[in-house]
């Protein structure tokens, strides 16, 4: 609105003084440098956060205190003594240190400062110096410089914050009252995000809201849904609301590269990475974790790459996103990290290590948190040589205690695969064979829920098939595995509960011969898409897994995601251009395996549907409710009915005005035609032309005379 | 009904066209060599020789004796159809690129493409009924456009011209006085490069195609937007049925990329549109690259695709492409 207020302005502007504006190049015009003319960009207030910081361009100086007070003899000696300490962090500019001798006393003022060269070096300078012991009276107080600033502004007197008055919020979760009952989902393509109604009944995406440059990095839904975050140079920022998108909190955290939120979706956890100024170093990291309604931070982490850069897949470098895994089920009390020989928890009230100590475990290669309760499992690999075994243990939060424990020989890798509501626990444990050559697959089964844990150990039929995908049926008792050496491996379908003896698992079918390699269940269970990405070249099966069979098999070439929406109605499969720049877009699918509709989108980067918080119905009301299906859906049956006629009649609407336009345009031309009838004529010599002509077709028999000769044919004459 | 297979060709097909009747079928290819078939069997007729590089597109006079040609050997060819025998050559000095005779066949619009030193060009040539009246001076020689000109044909009663290509602009060019008429907007116009330009069988709207994966209905008297057509893959090649309201779009991807990735992945097919509603309704598939080339003959019962894997399909339509309904 502003926009177009002032241009017409220009314009005004422009007719007075006789340029003509439409000769100008908008885009070459520069202001003058900090005038803005009074024109407010929506970025201002980010940009005077920067500004305090960069205010003084002293970012890169620190002020050290409690130095010794030394005369002017040992103020060279202490002089190098400062140099030696901080030129090891950074590298301190020429004249960079500054002590200040009194002039009075020609001893020094016990303090110092040092430029580096960047502020990053700075800042780590101040971070690991900062209570540095020189000697037994002397502790470094370190600050930058910038700081002094900021400590000086606060007031003497303490003053009693101003309670603001009450103001009741806008509804976040308003999307989940849409009267049909839809989804949304986000799409990114070059450079706009937009966010869409999956208007499944009307075979079309349903826009809501679109914003060109929403995001310098990605786009991603809270876990519960209520928030869309963006990543920008500054920081990061979440976006919300009743009606449409706005920005509802930022969270300042320069070069942010990674985000992830508590699962309840209380907490933000940013991260950034920097280059270290001595190439030597590794990266230096900055982790943040913010409070997502306040916006506060709540804990910061800094430190080199090296340290939040354990376990993972064996070494390798870089950080395994995400750092801090959550735990706890939906509260948001723990959060873990894995560490050197050790496990970091950290509760939520304090956000300080439970204990204030570390678990210390020697030689811990991974652990993951159970979704539904405070429980993790972690996984020790074997030690010396075999001599002590690995082991897996399942450990509760707070308390430490250890569940159970289970160990394992000549183990080479474990996975661990938690069910969604944390009833199971799978372990995919290699082994290596005798010969040490090659490594075969078993499962260890854990039934968390049940008295004192029992473990069950399944086999595959063949030890020797490598197993491709294994994934458990959300909210139930049932899990897939993808298996199998060949170029068409198998598939086969577990429970864990089987028809007489509730406490064993039973295999319910095996699938031969399927071009799969990735497993996607519904979130409500029941189905499962087999899909075959990559080398596969995005075959789809839909498998309903209650009655054993196959619902339909479908292909979406060279698709690269397979979302299920939240509700496990209908499936996106996208075609994303990280890997393909070609047939870029999106389609959905019922959860049947009908193809509903497509979208094709040049540059698409990302197809992410909106979560929804989990049902408030109880187990038993779902049950019922699956149960008296027909019931229910009577209703939405007589609605989809009606959907299809009004959209049908619409359709033939719009066909018709198309045509009577187009037979309107037609006409107005043939009028024109006719009466340039005689120019055209008059170009071709006279000879009648075009349709008018329609040149009939006659038939005309010609006989020629190829070829006449003569022949004496003998003839008997009497007989 | 099968499509017949026509292998004349030792490189990529650039340009088909049929003669009025529809019973012959003139193709260009990258090798040096038009020629002409028999449009209702395939059977080869003969061909043209005497060009010495890839030949980009010909016409064909109303009563079929005589034939154009442009060529990347800057010339411009007339050949007896009958014989086969030159009759004149036209010298430019640059690639020839389109060639389109007017209504009455004594003008003809053929472009150059921009080389070394020269721009692009469409000039205008008057063609002598009797062949050896024939002179090589432009009429008319139009410039400005910025890159190659892939395609000028004559407007309504040779009063225009309209040409279209790299800047994905369509023009509108008055033959009298050389001057540029109209611009096509670029708001609604193509955003890439324009690759082929086909007028309807009563002269009253052109289609074009566009690498931008679409194809354009426009109006040829006041280049008004009419129609426009979406697909998956870059268009090089439309043509519009004379007897239905169906358009036909060929391309694929890039011929470049064509190794790197499984045959589906290139979508060779030529697409059938509604006129009227835009909408798909059905495809071709056959080729094994990208489609450079698509002709109607006139009487709407069969068309032609070329191809860059130097094929021409001529499919006869069944009986039930005629009854077809949406």
């Amino acid at each position: 609105m502003a926009e177009v207020m002032v241009i017409k302005d220009v314009e005004a502007l422009a007719a007075e003084w006789g340029i003509d504006t439409s000769q100008l190049d908008y885009d070459s015009i520069e202001l003058p440098r900090g005038e803005d003319f009074g024109i407010i960009s929506d970025d201002e207030d980010v940009y005077q956060e920067e500004q305090l910081d960069s205010d003084t361009g002293f970012g890169n100086v620190i002020v050290v205190d409690n130095l010794p007070v030394v005369p002017l003899e040992k103020f060279e000696k202490l002089e190098g003594v400062v140099r030696k300490i901080y030129s090891q962090i950074g590298v301190i500019k020429e004249d960079g240190l500054w002590m200040p001798v009194d002039s009075k006393t020609n001893k020094t003022l016990g303090y110092c400062f040092i430029e580096y060269n960047t502020p990053q070096e700075a800042e780590l300078a101040k971070e690991k110096t900062n209570g540095y012991r020189l000697d037994k009276s002397h502790f470094f107080a370190v600050n930058m410089f910038d700081d002094f600033d900021r400590f000086m502004r606060v007031p003497d007197e303490w003053v009693a914050p101003e309670i603001k008055p009450y103001v009741p919020g806008e509804n976040l979760q308003q999307w989940l009252t849409d009267e049909k009952a839809r989804d949304q989902f986000v799409i990114r393509a070059g450079t706009d995000t937009e966010v869409f109604w999956n208007d499944a009944r009307h075979l079309k995406p349903d826009p809501v809201y679109k914003r060109a440059f929403w995001t310098e990095g990605y786009v991603q839904w809270s876990p519960l849904g209520t928030y869309l975050a963006t990543v920008h140079r500054q920081g990061a920022a979440v976006w919300g609301g009743a009606e449409t998108f706005n920005r509802l909190m930022r969270y300042a955290h320069p070069q942010v590269k990674l985000i992830d939120f508590s699962p309840g979706e209380k907490y933000l956890v940013t991260y950034s990475s920097h280059e270290p100024s001595n190439p030597r170093d590794a990266n230096r990291v900055i982790i943040n974790i913010f409070d997502v309604r306040t916006g506060k931070v709540m804990r910061d982490f800094k430190g080199s790459a090296d340290e939040f850069a354990i376990g993972g897949a064996g070494g390798v470098t870089g950080v395994s996103w995400p750092v801090f895994r959550w735990g706890g089920g939906k509260d948001d009390k723990y959060f873990a990290k894995l560490g050197k020989n050790m496990i970091s928890v950290y509760e939520t009230e304090t956000f300080s290590l439970i204990d204030k100590k570390s678990m210390k475990i020697e030689n811990v290669m991974d652990f993951t948190w159970s979704p539904a309760d405070p429980i993790f499992a972690l996984f020790v690999p074997e030690l010396g040589g075999g001599n002590q075994p690995a082991r897996v243990s399942l450990v509760q939060i707070p308390g430490k205690q250890e569940l159970r424990q289970k160990n394992l020989f000549s183990v080479s890798d474990c996975k661990m695969y938690w069910q969604s509501c944390g009833e199971y626990l799978a372990v995919k444990v290699d082994r290596y064979t005798k010969t040490k050559k090659s490594t075969y697959t078993g499962f260890e089964l854990f039934r968390i829920k049940e008295r004192d844990i029992p473990i069950e150990v399944l086999e595959l039929e063949n030890k020797n098939d490598k197993i491709i995908a294994f994934a458990w049926e959300p909210k139930g008792h049932r899990f897939a595995v993808i298996h199998g050496d060949g170029p068409r491996p198998d598939v086969s379908f577990y429970s864990m509960k089987t028809a007489q003896h509730s406490g064993r698992v039973s295999k319910l079918t095996t699938l031969k011969g399927k071009q799969a390699n990735a497993l996607f269940w519904s979130p409500s269970g029941h189905y499962v898409i087999l899909a075959g990405m990559k080398g596969f070249n995005g075959q789809l099966e839909f498998y309903n897994v209650d009655e054993l069979e196959t619902m339909a098999t479908a292909e979406h070439f060279m698709a690269t995601d397979v979302e299920w929406d939240p509700t496990g109605r209908y499936v996106a499969t996208a075609v994303t251009s990280v890997h393909h720049e070609m047939e870029n877009g999106f389609n959905i699918w019922s959860f049947n395996g009908k193809l509903l509709y497509r979208t094709l989108k040049d540059h698409f980067f990302q197809y992410q549907w909106r979560p929804r918080p989990p049902s408030f119905l109880s187990a038993e009301k779902e049950e019922e409710v699956a149960k008296n299906l027909k019931k229910y859906s009577k209703k939405y049956e007589a609605e989809d009915q009606d959907v299809s006629l009004q959209l049908s009649e619409q359709d033939r609407e719009k066909r018709r005005l198309l045509k009577s336009e187009w037979e309107q345009w037609v006409n107005r031309w043939k009028q024109m035609h006719e009466e340039e009838k005689l120019e055209r004529q008059n170009l071709r010599d006279g000879e009648a032309s075009d349709e008018e002509e329609e040149y009939e077709a006659k038939e005309v028999e010609v006989e020629e005379v190829l070829d006449v000769s003569e022949e004496v044919v003998s003839f008997e004459y009497g007989q | 009904m099968r499509p017949i297979l026509m292998k004349g060709h030792e490189r990529p097909l650039t340009f088909l066209k049929y003669n009025r009747e529809g019973d012959l079928l003139f193709s260009c290819a990258k090798d040096h060599t038009p020629t002409v078939w028999f449009a209702d069997d395939g059977e080869r007729l003969g061909t043209y020789r005497g060009h010495n590089g890839a030949v980009w597109s010909c016409d064909v006079s109303r009563d079929s004796m005589m034939l154009i040609t442009a060529s990347a050997d800057q010339t411009a060819k007339l050949w007896n159809v009958q014989t086969g025998a030159q009759l004149f050559t036209f010298n430019f000095d640059s690639p020839a690129r389109s060639v389109d005779l007017s209504v009455g066949d004594n003008l003809a619009v053929i472009t150059t493409d921009p080389f070394m030193a020269f721009t692009s060009a469409i000039h205008v040539k008057r063609i002598a009924s009797d062949s050896s009246e024939q002179i090589g001076d432009s009429v008319l020689v139009l410039k400005g456009p910025q890159g190659r000109i892939n395609r000028a044909v004559w407007g309504p009663l040779n009063r225009t011209i309209i040409s279209a290509g790299e800047d994905s602009i369509i023009r509108r060019w008055d033959t009298e006085t050389g001057k540029l008429l109209q611009e096509s907007e670029p708001e609604v116009g193509h955003k890439k490069q324009i690759t082929s330009l086909t007028k309807s069988a009563d002269c009253s709207h052109f289609i074009t195609g566009s690498l931008d994966k679409s194809a354009k209905l426009w109006d040829i008297r006041d280049l008004s937007l009419i129609k426009t057509y979406l697909t998956e893959r870059p268009v090089n090649a439309v043509t519009m049925s004379p007897l239905l309201d169906h358009v036909v779009l060929g391309g694929g991807q890039d011929a470049s990329a064509v190794t790197t990735t499984d045959h589906r992945a290139g979508k060779f097919e030529a697409k059938f549109f509604d006129k009227i509603l835009q909408e798909e309704i059905g495809g071709v598939k056959g080729h094994f690259g990208p489609i450079n080339a698509l002709a109607f003959n006139p009487d709407g019962k069969s068309f032609s695709s070329g191809g860059e894997d130097g094929y021409v399909r001529l499919h006869h339509f069944d009986p039930d492409y005629f009854s077809i309904k949406i």
